[in-house]
């Protein structure tokens, strides 16, 4: 059933689908109307669970640490300071191999205060072990949050389903709701082989010597590795089902693209246009918005850039005294690779400013002509800087 | 006096790695017996999560989650809720953490769980300073003591926290106090604890004969002295407002509990009479309290 709808509740939506036993969280803007909506659900018993208002983000990532290790499907959602008040628990969650999924509204942390669109918040969290995938509308975050589950559960590891603050998680949208007999026809209930069990005693997360401690963190090296294939093969079996298909890298006309534009979450469709208004112009320009960032998807990523020769990055993040967080991750991949392809990274849309069409052929034509406001810093260009 | 039957099965095996004369080790052991193995326990970072053994190894049959140090009253009502959504209202989920996992960095927590009245049980192993990581100050470790960040140029100044009346003021249903040298009032408590629903909480005196610098065999002396000197006393409260004390022998001066820990050894006679005094002072409040509600007393 079609309905407009908003990002956030479009998550709440996914989580009941989902048929979530736990949700655990703690209130954050813009993710307040995800966990109002839940606790309304539980409490007119639309949804059976429990909600557990808890005192704060680390707690709210301990609560659904401690049900999924008792063996239910728990969610939580957050956003900003919230996700990085609970980073230490971001860690416990991925080494416990708990397959939690949680919403993260990408939003700038502080100082100054400030509630818009920000990545800096989640690829802050990009080495706790977390599979992150970053949505464009509000039809991805209810499917990706089906999607999740699914890979989650079959990894035994924690996804992280992100969208940008307000431009996701508070504009209205058509969003195509699934039935619930479909839904669960794809996620079946979550039974888990290992649980927190008295009839099975065990113990989880004890102190362990260097020896056994190297060999746990290979394998769940090479687990989270394989969640770009897990995530595809996943991702095509709810395209199998629900007829749309939402990959790790989302590729557009690079196909023969010399100049390839790469971002992540709502800025793809205005780097779409901007693609459009490149080629008009006469340039061979493609874009990518990289959907999954943790693990880096380096298959699609690989194939997609097969033409390209200059690659130009749009972070809408910093990493301070280094450069944007993608302009890293790609120039890792890139390293010993494809050393001849150009890279340029600029920062911007931090703290919310529109990454408009208009932006991104002006920083494209910037990448390749030199003329443009974007300013110097380090390895990177700034936009919209008041000097 | 001792007329239950000893627990059929033992739950704390051979080959727990703490230190000779562990106070925790034996509250551990008695609180097992009394909970039996329907129980799931939840433990931050502390001397439990070491002295349990290393992995694949365990001292213990029963579950035991490993946390992080801040978590754990969280962890713990996860797995409740966790468990209770799939229909397992039985088993008990136990928090087993230090004074540092409980006063100081479990606090906040702890205090979310207890108001939102989660089915929970945490107990605090309490040996009054930070004693895994080598004898650091805690917010429990008492007025006068040594430790290696209050040494004996700057012994504590400040008091020991009052987490018992902490707990209480939330108003949950079942708060006490415990002491391993008083093992059958321990389970007496610890089986009362079981049978209630919503948060409970138990106050277990472990003393360290490492931190507090005293022989090892004296652990269970200096645990009852605790009690008689009224530096601990043993006592109850229901739904944060009935108080009733537990039966203790006749109060005797702080002096003789003071004097086998070397971590009191520097103690100026005005601070032993300080001591006396916070101690005398929070005994009458505590008498106050149970007479206060006399009437009402549970059995």
């Amino acid at each position: 059933m079609k309905k407009v709808m908003t990002g956030n509740e479009a998550a709440g939506i996914a989580a009941k689908l989902a048929r979530v036993q736990v949700v655990s969280a703690y209130p954050i803007t813009p993710q307040t109307t995800i966990v109002e909506n839940l606790s309304d659900m539980i409490g007119r018993k639309e949804l059976r669970a429990r909600y557990m208002p808890m005192e704060s983000e680390h707690s709210a990532m301990a609560g659904v640490i401690g049900a999924s290790l008792a063996g239910a499907r728990a969610f939580t959602a957050t956003s900003s300071h919230g996700l990085v008040y609970m980073h230490e628990m971001l860690h416990y969650a991925a080494g416990a191999r708990v397959p939690v999924v949680m919403v993260n509204c990408n939003r700038a942390l502080s100082p100054p205060w400030n509630l818009y669109c920000d990545h800096t918040d989640s690829l802050a969290q990009r080495d706790t072990g977390w599979c992150q995938y970053y949505c464009a509308d509000a039809q991805e975050v209810l499917d990706a949050i089906l999607i999740a589950y699914s890979v989650a559960e079959q990894a035994l590891l924690p996804v992280m389903i992100n969208m940008d603050a307000f431009y996701l998680t508070h504009t209205s949208e058509l969003v195509d709701v699934p039935n619930q007999e479909a839904v669960d026809t794809f996620l079946p209930p979550y039974t888990p082989s290992n649980k927190v069990d008295v009839d099975d005693p065990k113990t989880f997360g004890n102190v362990c010597g260097a020896d056994l401690f190297a060999s746990i963190k290979y394998r769940r090296h090479w687990h989270t590795l394989l969640l770009e294939k897990l995530w595809d093969s996943t991702a095509i079996k709810f395209a199998d089902h629900f007829n749309r298909l939402h990959p790790t890298v989302e590729a557009y006309r690079t196909e023969d693209a010399d100049v390839c534009v790469v971002g992540i979450g709502t800025a793809g469709g205005a780097m779409r246009l901007a693609v459009d208004r490149l080629r008009k112009e006469g340039l061979n320009a493609g874009s990518l918005r990289l959907a999954m960032m943790r693990p880096f998807p380096r298959v699609r990523f690989e194939k997609a850039i097969s033409t390209v020769r200059h690659l130009i990055v749009i972070d809408r993040d910093v990493s301070f005294g280094a450069e944007g967080i993608l302009a890293q991750e790609m120039k890792a991949f890139l390293f010993d690779r494809h050393a001849d392809v150009k890279f340029t990274g600029f920062i911007a849309g931090v703290g919310g400013k529109d990454i408009s069409a208009e932006t991104t052929a002006g920083l494209v034509r910037q990448a390749l002509f030199g003329n443009g406001t974007a300013v110097e810093a380090g390895t990177s260009f700034w936009t919209d800087v008041l000097l | 006096m001792n007329e239950h039957a000893p627990h059929n099965r033992e739950l704390f095996t051979p080959g727990h790695l703490g230190c000779p004369g562990c106070g925790a080790t034996l509250g551990m052991r008695q609180v097992l017996s009394a909970l039996g193995e329907d129980t799931i326990l939840v433990m931050p970072a502390g001397c439990w999560s070491t002295l349990i053994g290393i992995y694949p190894y365990s001292c213990l049959t029963v579950p035991v989650v490993s946390v992080a140090f801040a978590s754990t009253a969280a962890v713990a009502s996860g797995i409740k809720a966790g468990l209770s959504v799939q229909g397992n209202d039985h088993t008990s989920v136990v928090a087993w953490a230090g004074d540092g996992g409980t006063f100081d960095i479990g606090l906040q927590a702890l205090s979310g769980a207890a108001e939102r009245n989660n089915d929970i049980l945490f107990i605090c192993y309490d040996n009054e300073a930070y004693m895994n990581t080598g004898v650091q100050r805690s917010s429990a470790t008492p007025a006068g003591a040594w430790t290696s960040t209050t040494p004996d140029s700057a012994l504590k100044d400040q008091r020991k926290k009052n987490i018992v009346e902490i707990l209480a003021a939330h108003g949950i249903p079942y708060a006490a106090t415990v002491n391993i040298g008083a093992p059958e009032d321990l389970e007496c408590k610890l089986k009362k604890a079981k049978d209630i629903r919503g948060p409970r909480f138990i106050h277990l005196f472990a003393p360290c004969p490492t931190g507090w610098g005293y022989a090892s065999e004296l652990t269970v002396e200096i645990a009852r002295l605790a009690v008689k000197s009224r530096v601990f006393p043993l006592f109850e409260v229901f739904d944060g407002q009935t108080w009733q004390l537990s039966p203790m022998t006749d109060k005797i001066g702080v002096d003789a509990y003071l004097k086998y820990q070397r971590r009191f050894r520097r103690m100026s006679a005005e601070q032993c009479a300080h001591f006396q005094m916070q101690v005398d002072e929070d005994w009458r409040r505590l008498l106050d309290r149970c007479q206060a509600k006399s009437s009402l007393a549970h059995t």
